[in-house]
């Protein structure tokens, strides 16, 4: 049998994915955790007296950290794969892909283990996030001056 | 190629396996099942080892033996670390074989000619695998956990070993065909049933034609893991190809878990899928006179994340092994 004809056998007999149902849950998950996000910035300029600009950074270090406290209680898995990419967009996917690479390999040693493979998966985020920011603010200081 | 062979059996079997197995519909066939995924061990390489290691001690501790001749055995991880730590242990003549999850009948095809041909008397054939070392080894970190589309498969956690011999048994390996690698192009790493589906009906076509069969000579034909949209797959693919209609037939992936209630996608995966309902199930079936003969297919997706990333579709095998119950002593 040809590829071709082959390709549309296996299609007809497959089911399809819940684009849109998938697609509406990480709609609301992902707004759900932006809403949080920004509960915690304002609880944070209120509690600590510190402009919203002082406030981001520590909203960002606990989703971090509790993105990071559920992975390694073997939780967060289990709600990515419901949520999809309602959780794994935001920062909380970042911490996530760190924490479960480095709880992976954390048997291999400290250097070849976690060192070596901690960024496994979020390596590719770092490298073209790094020349994303080199692009855009190149083209912002071009047309904008800076 | 299909080999006949006139003097070898099935003496016993043993099989353990891990929690997910122990709560699908076969739990109560397995002879010995966790309900962790470490079973006391620091990691999962070493979790599956042991698995191994208890299966081939409890088919040696049934056949009342304390070696066997040989010891063939494979899994999914490189280097077939599993097997060979078993092997270390055991301390026999060792054939580490690795056809992804077509490993399984490689192994009793290997063993039966060897014994056939009166070079060994006895062997045992054992694959494993451990869903988190799979995970690791071809996909992502266990927790990473990642959305899976319906059509993935779960590979099964359990190690199984057979003890095959000259020795009269009830059920007797009465043939073996080695199948020839397939690829019809498929690309998707999840979709393996699709990947594997075409193997199955080669290898099903060979073993008939090569015997002169019908396809209704088997009381029942089963393959690996191509799980319930594989399974669909190769009913269609056997029509169209072949015309041969696929009535009396059923897929180890599906009949390993409970697909309604068990979060395992579309069935069961794995080196171990396939002995792990042929041996347990399927067997008492066959010994219970159920069943006269049966057809066993281990389809395996002989797939590389490597190769993948470089954009070169999956290739695919599978081996076929009649077993037939020895009417002698009935």
């Amino acid at each position: 049998m040809e590829k071709e004809r082959y390709k549309n056998l296996v299609d007809k007999n497959i089911p399809k994915e819940n684009v849109m149902i998938n697609a509406i849950k990480a709609f609301l998950v992902g707004g759900v955790l932006g809403i949080i996000g920004q509960g915690l910035i304002d609880l944070y300029t209120v509690w600590f007296d510190i402009p919203t600009k002082d406030a981001s950074p520590y909203m960002i270090i606990t989703l971090i950290f509790v993105a990071s406290l559920l992975t390694a209680f073997g939780v967060f898995d289990k709600l990515v794969s419901w949520a999809n990419a309602g959780l794994l967009i935001p920062i909380t996917g970042f911490a996530h892909a760190m924490t479960s690479a480095a709880l992976e390999y954390k048997k291999e040693g400290l250097i070849l283990g976690i060192g070596a493979n901690i960024f496994k998966l979020t390596g590719s985020v770092i490298l073209y996030g790094v020349v994303a920011a080199y692009v855009f603010g190149l083209l912002r200081f071009i047309f904008l001056g800076g | 190629m299909t080999f006949k062979f006139k003097n070898v059996f099935i003496n016993d079997v043993a099989t353990v396996t891990g929690p997910f197995e122990k709560k699908g519909p076969l739990g109560k066939y397995f002879d010995k099942s966790y309900n962790d995924f470490y079973f006391g061990e620091k990691t999962f390489e070493k979790a599956e080892t042991k698995l191994l290691q208890e299966s081939i001690d409890l088919v040696l501790h049934k056949t009342k033996r304390d070696r066997a001749d040989l010891f063939v055995s494979g899994d999914l991880l490189n280097q077939d670390v599993s097997s060979n730590l078993a092997a270390l242990n055991l301390g026999i003549p060792y054939l580490g074989i690795y056809n992804a999850c077509a490993t399984s009948m490689e192994g009793l095809i290997i063993a039966s000619s060897l014994i056939d041909s009166k070079k060994i008397n006895s062997a045992i054939c054992s694959v494993s695998s451990h869903n988190c070392t799979a995970e690791r080894q071809f996909r992502y970190p266990v927790e990473y956990g990642g959305p899976k589309p319906k059509v993935a498969t779960f590979t099964a956690t359990g190690g199984a070993s057979a003890l095959l011999s000259n020795n009269l048994g009830k059920v007797k390996i009465e043939s073996g065909t080695i199948g020839k690698v397939v690829d019809l192009g498929i690309t998707d790493v999840y979709n393996m049933g699709a990947v594997m589906a075409p193997a199955a009906a080669d290898t099903i076509y060979t073993h008939l034609k090569d015997t002169k069969r019908k396809i209704n000579y088997y009381d029942l034909i089963v393959t690996g893991d191509l799980g319930i949209y594989g399974k669909k797959i190769l009913q269609d693919y056997m029509k169209e190809q072949f015309d041969i209609e696929l009535t009396k037939y059923n897929d180890c992936g599906v009949m390993l878990y409970d697909l309604k209630d068990q979060e395992v996608y579309a069935g069961g995966s794995g080196p171990v899928c396939c002995p792990l309902v042929t041996y347990s199930v399927i067997l008492k079936r066959m010994m219970e006179g159920e069943l006269k003969r049966v057809l066993v297919l281990s389809t395996g997706a002989l797939h590389s994340p490597t190769l993948v990333n470089q954009k070169i579709s999956i290739p695919a095998i599978c081996h076929a092994v009649s077993l037939e119950v020895t009417n002698d002593i009935l």
